[in-house]
């Protein structure tokens, strides 16, 4: 047996174990009768069709032709991580440094994603963009945020540990960054 | 006839206020801005700016939801011809003839003729849409639960016919999309579903949430593991006006591309990539010399612009008056109408006909605003296009964060959102689309209540969904297209156009 297409191979997969597992979940509401549906019904249907679906591309995997643009492209860890790690540490800084410290970190911790990474340039969009949430944002919306820091002694544990954590890892690759580049 | 024009004069006391016109500038400025801008298309763009209209009355928030999505419309079609970017799918075939006419130093007459045409199969299509919304309404009226249930299945089916890659893969991703809709408290017996004892999830996800992490941050991600590409842009505009040989060749093309894109944005999923793409083949296939196409053939360009301006107008139809977003745009129009408590659908007309008809005329306002905006603003557009990748992600990383956390002033959305960032960023790698995963999300709730109710009045008997005539018809209808799809031959064809848009 051979795998002819990457993408739908591993796809499918993905459909079975979603489908299998919205179905099961879903046996622990009650299922009712089909004229008196109980909340369970109408998600475990779905998953069998899901699951069942999921099969067939998975079997489609498997034949036809085999083709270049078939394969699962490169993952880039380092990216995915400091994008996905700036916005959710973004939003357990929120509640507890105020929104212009967050979003300064945020800025500078995303622009290292970039290829062409630069300090200056992102240390002034960050400071563009603290003038322009305020304007737009706080000024102009009205929009209710947190905006100054609350007292370390009042943040949730969990705060305490991946506020100061994140901020050292940030700047560890910062420093990283800006030697590797010279 | 006299109906029609008390709807519109009604239609113009609302646009013409000045508020709403206002928020009509806005939305179309800030599209255009943002269809400008690299890297990011129409529906990352109104994901993220919709929970800023929330605070908006309803009128005024549709008005400015509809004049970004055409005002990013628009600006992808600049960046189209200036660069060679298209911002969207639907750019694409701009790309072929309008970048041609640029270099060879026609950019001007390019913008106009895309502009004039563009306003043109607008200003048609709004008419039609005026037109045809109420007596489609007055047949919805007639549905009960089955045939709602019916009209979902074929207007999700057609919206992955007619719009993606592989069909079954795509139906899977309908199904997922149903599936996250369930999460949260069920309607009927107050239990909550999959919300793993989250309160948070109680209320079930946010469309704008999963749009923003599957469309804005995979989309980010993407874009950043390939090195930025420096363009050169064309300096030199030209003359804006196009000469007499170019108008004589564009205006024919763009009544042939209003035509075949106000029927072709009907259909679900037909909107405005489709459309683009058949005005290019028809004006191709009938042009005496199509040899020119290509190589800065005005027809080339007129043609798919007005098209797909055209489809992006009537595709507002099967919204309005049925409740049934036909692209991934309309499915986050519905979650709009939805959070300001209107239920989209045939009831609009009538209970909020000020909303129906102010934001039908503000579509055509708005038009107006686009051409009057984009041609003497050309310049700066220009400009914007300058601005590096790098200085861009962050921002939009910023208003994507902002745009969630004001949703429910709670942190827990941005992880949500954050979570699908990284299940988008995989289905990008797996090639699973995300735009049928939101129309299911959005309809989910609505196709299970409706599914449980025709039940209830058949008493269980599932065959109410064929022995009623309308609802048999709807399902046939969705079992054609299927089989249509499946046919060899135009499978193949299918696949070819596909391949193109890659």
């Amino acid at each position: 047996m051979h795998i002819k297409n990457q993408q739908d191979f591993w796809s499918g997969l993905m459909f079975i174990a979603l489908g299998v597992g919205f179905a099961l979940f879903s046996t622990s509401y009650d299922m009712g009768t089909p004229a008196r549906m109980g909340p369970g019904y109408f998600p475990f249907w779905l998953g069998v069709v899901l699951a069942l679906l999921g099969g067939i591309v998975t079997i489609n995997s498997l034949r036809g032709e085999e083709g270049e643009d078939h394969h699962i492209g490169k993952f880039d860890f380092d990216i995915l991580a400091l994008i996905i790690g700036s916005i959710v540490v973004f939003g357990v800084m929120l509640d507890n440094l105020g929104l212009y410290i967050s979003l300064v970190i945020l800025v500078i911790f995303s622009s290292l994603a970039s290829h062409e990474f630069s300090l200056k340039i992102a240390i002034g969009n960050a400071i563009f963009l603290v003038i322009f949430t305020w304007l737009a944002f706080v000024r102009g919306l009205g929009l209710i945020f947190p905006l100054w820091p609350v007292p370390i002694a009042e943040w949730p544990t969990y705060a305490m540990i991946i506020i100061p954590v994140s901020i050292i890892i940030g700047v560890i690759i910062l420093i990283s960054k800006l030697k590797g580049s010279k | 006839m006299m109906e029609l024009f008390e709807h519109l004069s009604l239609g113009f006391s609302v646009a013409f206020t000045l508020e709403n016109l206002s928020y009509a500038f806005l939305g179309c400025l800030l599209g255009t801005l943002i269809g400008v801008l690299p890297g990011i298309g129409p529906v990352p763009t109104i994901a993220m700016l919709l929970p800023l209209t929330y605070v908006l009355p309803p009128t005024a928030g549709l008005i400015m939801l509809a004049g970004i999505y055409y005002g990013s419309q628009y600006g992808g079609s600049t960046t189209a011809i200036l660069v060679a970017l298209p911002g969207e799918t639907s750019a694409v075939v701009t790309v072929l003839d309008g970048h041609q006419m640029a270099k060879n130093g026609r950019a001007g007459a390019a913008l106009s003729i895309a502009a004039l045409g563009s306003f043109f199969a607008g200003c048609f299509a709004t008419i039609l849409l005026a037109a045809f919304a109420p007596p489609l309404a007055e047949v919805a009226f007639k549905f009960g639960p089955a045939e709602y249930f019916s009209l979902m299945c074929l207007g999700l089916i057609g919206a992955v016919v007619l719009a993606s890659g592989s069909l079954p893969k795509a139906v899977c991703m309908i199904i997922l999309g149903l599936l996250l809709g369930m999460v949260g408290t069920d309607v009927n017996s107050g239990v909550a579903r999959f919300d793993f004892g989250i309160p948070e999830l109680q209320d079930g996800i946010d469309f704008a949430v999963v749009a923003m992490g599957v469309f804005g941050l995979a989309e980010i991600m993407n874009n950043l593991a390939q090195k930025e590409n420096r363009v050169d842009i064309t300096d030199k505009l030209g003359s804006l006006y196009p000469n007499k040989q170019e108008f004589k060749e564009a205006a024919p093309a763009v009544l042939r591309g209003t035509m075949l894109g106000s029927a072709l944005g009907i259909l679900p999923g037909g909107g405005a990539v489709l459309s683009s793409f058949a005005s290019y083949t028809l004006e191709k296939k009938i042009s005496k010399n199509p040899e020119r196409f290509g190589k800065g053939h005005p027809a080339g360009l007129a043609g798919p612009e007005s098209a797909n301006n055209a489809a992006a107008q009537t595709s507002f139809i099967p919204l309005l008056t049925l409740g049934i977003p036909g692209n991934a745009v309309m499915a986050l129009m519905v979650g709009a109408m939805t959070i300001h408590n209107i239920q989209p659908g045939p009831q609009v007309m009538s209970s909020h006909p000020e909303l129906f008809w102010g934001l039908i005329v503000s579509m055509w306002i708005g038009n107006l605003m686009l051409v009057v905006l984009n041609l003497p603003l050309v310049g700066l557009w220009v400009k914007l296009l300058k601005v590096p990748y790098r200085v861009l992600f962050p921002a939009i990383l910023l208003f994507c964060t902002i745009g969630v956390y004001s949703l429910n002033y709670n942190a827990f959305d941005i992880y949500v959102m954050g979570i699908f960032g990284i299940i988008g960023y995989i289905w990008t790698k797996l090639k699973c689309e995300g735009a049928p995963l939101l129309l299911g999300l959005v309809l989910g709730p609505m196709m299970e209540e409706n599914f449980r109710r025709a039940l209830l009045l058949s008493r269980g008997d599932f065959l109410t969904f064929v022995e009623r005539p309308l609802s048999l018809t709807l399902l046939l209808m969705a079992l054609g297209l299927v089989i249509l799809v499946a046919l060899p031959s135009i499978r193949k064809k299918r696949e070819a156009t596909f391949v193109e848009e890659d």
